[in-house]
């Protein structure tokens, strides 16, 4: 088990390392990093000031210790544009983004895992493909697109709920709903096969013929083996979510890292677009490794053998 | 000698037969339920190959006097039938335009990074070895960023247009297709058919082109089916973010962030494209599951 555990996280470090990299190089692909955070009426006089204040005129192989070493203290650097370090202008806005994938989150699983279990137990019947027409519906939708029906219906229309940014539980049933409706998808789709999976097996059959019902079999024996992939997936659906925070918030004005994204491509404010990518990339590697220990957890045999997929 | 070997000749030949008549039932079965979706699918092709001469109005020209006019009103003798836009253009040839950028975006990237990705993957399970574990290490630093997120620093750095957006849909998404490759080569590498090749002299390149690949092409059938769709969404999505194809070119992306601002007053302006693109998107995603069906029917 520790063996596992330490291989995993090796190799989790390995590719956070690679990312880090990536992104690095991402950003001298056109050069000069100095050209992303001036405008473009700048003169040549600022250009050579700001590559030397930011020391972008070093060797790109110091540069790319430095980033490094930064990165290992936790400094994402300072924000050009507000003039404050980037960890705290992430901080202030990282609530509302774990609000909105909690709220999604919640609106995923809430409708997905039930709707998997039915389409299960109706298996090959015109209701379940009915539904799994439904599902894959849901997750052909545009989030930008689904938001702005929702205002259309329940803000514009209804005047049930607010149409846009952040205030009370009520500005987050809307943003929730659209972000939530894409994993909703994966939630049942896997759901589905989970539990399809189980119920063609012996113990199925044999509780069935000892007349436990289904509602029974369902809650009591298929619920925990079929967590088992649910983990997973719901481990990297919370990283799906965040990528997706980044339009859903731009349709709602959702003032969360989704939104402070958009503003400082705008605004050219390139370092707190480089820590907000370098927080996804990082957020999506601890995920990983923590649905790796969890999936050991819950069935001990996975240690022993490969993980299937 | 080979003839004691090989079964007698009418067994090969019924063997064979039967096994046309399979494939020609799944191909049937598969038509028969994928007909409507292909009819879509070559409805927004044929919209977009022809825009020009399908398009009632010119997807540019602005009229003052016609802005945010209701869909089916008329404005000096021209006619909007799906309504007009904040600038007094016409959103039905704006719609029928932006399937353009949508198709040739979607298409050209799912090509480039579809050939990079199995190019990859299929070296890398094949010769196994340093270059399996670099290409397969590198396809795990990719899928750990966040694809949307990825796009859009490089197009960030990048700068906006068309052939960007292409680049990096490209570069964020190959990992998908040499993950695919990958594991298909994997197991194929050693069947007997291409031990034989090799055997005989086959050489990597002619192994790899005329023994593997035909043979996992099903599968990376489905996964371009599948991403393609995505793709089409990451367009609009980088469009709509401002990062895509730049105005005035009618992207379905763009003209929904445009139509954003007036959903109160004007709803047509969002709800057209986006019905548009949800369509495009939804067809692919069910043309991916029947594919998925008809080339592995264990799956289901």
């Amino acid at each position: 088990m520790t063996r596992y555990l330490l291989r995993k996280l090796g190799e989790a470090t390995l590719v956070m390392f690679g990312v880090l990299t990536l992104i690095f190089f991402i950003q001298r692909l056109t050069g000069d990093p100095t050209f992303l955070l001036l405008p473009e009426t700048a003169t040549q006089a600022d250009i050579e000031a700001m590559r030397h204040a930011l020391g972008f005129d070093r060797p790109l192989m110091v540069q790319y210790l430095s980033f490094l070493a930064d990165l290992v203290r936790f400094d994402l650097g300072r924000s050009v544009i507000q003039n404050l370090p980037v960890t705290d202008i992430i901080g202030s806005r990282l609530p509302y983004t774990l609000m909105l994938a909690g709220g999604a989150l919640a609106v995923s699983c809430l409708i997905g895992i039930p709707l998997g279990v039915v389409m299960a137990l109706n298996h090959g019947t015109t209701f379940a493909t009915v539904l799994s027409s439904l599902v894959v519906a849901a997750q052909s939708l545009p989030t930008f697109w689904s938001g702005i029906i929702l205002i259309l219906i329940f803000a514009v229309s209804l005047g049930w709920l607010p149409p846009s940014s952040a205030g009370g539980f009520s500005h987050l049933v809307l943003p929730s709903i659209a972000l939530g409706l894409l994993s909703m998808a994966t939630f049942a789709r896997v759901t589905r096969t989970a539990i399809l999976d189980e119920l063609s097996k012996e113990y199925v059959r044999t509780a069935r013929a000892r007349g436990v019902g289904m509602g029974r079999l369902v809650t009591r024996h298929l619920a925990r083996n079929a967590s088992i992939p649910l983990i997973t997936v719901a481990a990297l659906e919370v990283s799906n979510l965040l990528a997706g925070a980044v339009v859903v918030e731009t349709v709602f004005a959702w003032p969360g890292l989704g939104q402070l994204t958009m503003q400082s491509i705008v605004s050219r404010d390139f370092m707190v677009v480089q820590g907000v990518v370098l927080l996804g990339a990082f957020v999506t590697v601890v995920l990983n490794v923590m649905a790796d220990i969890l999936y050991s957890i819950v069935d001990p045999r996975i240690t022993l053998s490969a993980r299937p997929s | 000698m080979t003839a004691a070997l090989a079964p007698p000749q009418d067994e090969a030949q019924s063997e064979l037969q039967a096994l046309k008549r399979a494939a020609r039932a799944r191909r049937v079965r598969f038509l028969s339920r994928a007909w409507p979706l292909l009819a879509i699918l070559s409805a927004l092709v044929l919209a977009a190959l022809f825009a020009p001469w399908i398009a009632p109005n010119d997807p540019l020209r602005q009229n003052l006097m016609g802005r945010l006019q209701a869909p089916g009103s008329e404005v000096r003798g021209v006619l909007y039938l799906l309504g007009s836009d904040e600038l007094g253009r016409d959103l039905l040839s704006r719609v029928i335009h932006g399937a353009r950028v949508s198709l040739l975006v979607a298409i050209s990237s799912v090509l480039l990074s579809g050939v990079v990705g199995t190019t990859l993957g299929m070296i890398a399970g094949y010769l196994r070895g340093w270059p399996e574990r670099i290409i397969m290490r590198l396809t795990d630093v990719f899928l750990s960023i966040p694809a949307i997120l990825l796009a859009i620093i490089a197009v960030a750095v990048l700068g906006p247009g068309l052939v960007n957006v292409v680049l990096v849909l490209a570069l964020t998404r190959w990992p998908r297709y040499a993950r695919v490759a990958y594991a298909q080569t994997l197991a194929l590498s050693n069947a007997p058919y291409v031990r034989l090749s090799r055997f005989m002299g086959g050489g990597t390149v002619h192994i790899l082109l005329r023994h593997i690949l035909p043979n996992i092409m099903g599968a990376l059938i489905v996964v371009a089916t599948l991403e393609f769709g995505l793709m089409v969404l990451f367009e609009a999505s980088l469009s709509f973010l401002g990062l895509g194809v730049q105005p005035p070119t009618p992207s379905w992306g763009a003209m929904l962030a445009a139509g954003r601002d007036y959903v109160a007053t004007a709803w047509w302006i969002s709800v057209f494209p986006g019905f548009c693109l949800f369509l495009l998107v939804l067809a692919m995603n069910l043309l991916g599951d029947l594919l998925r069906d008809h080339f592995d029917p264990r799956l289901r």
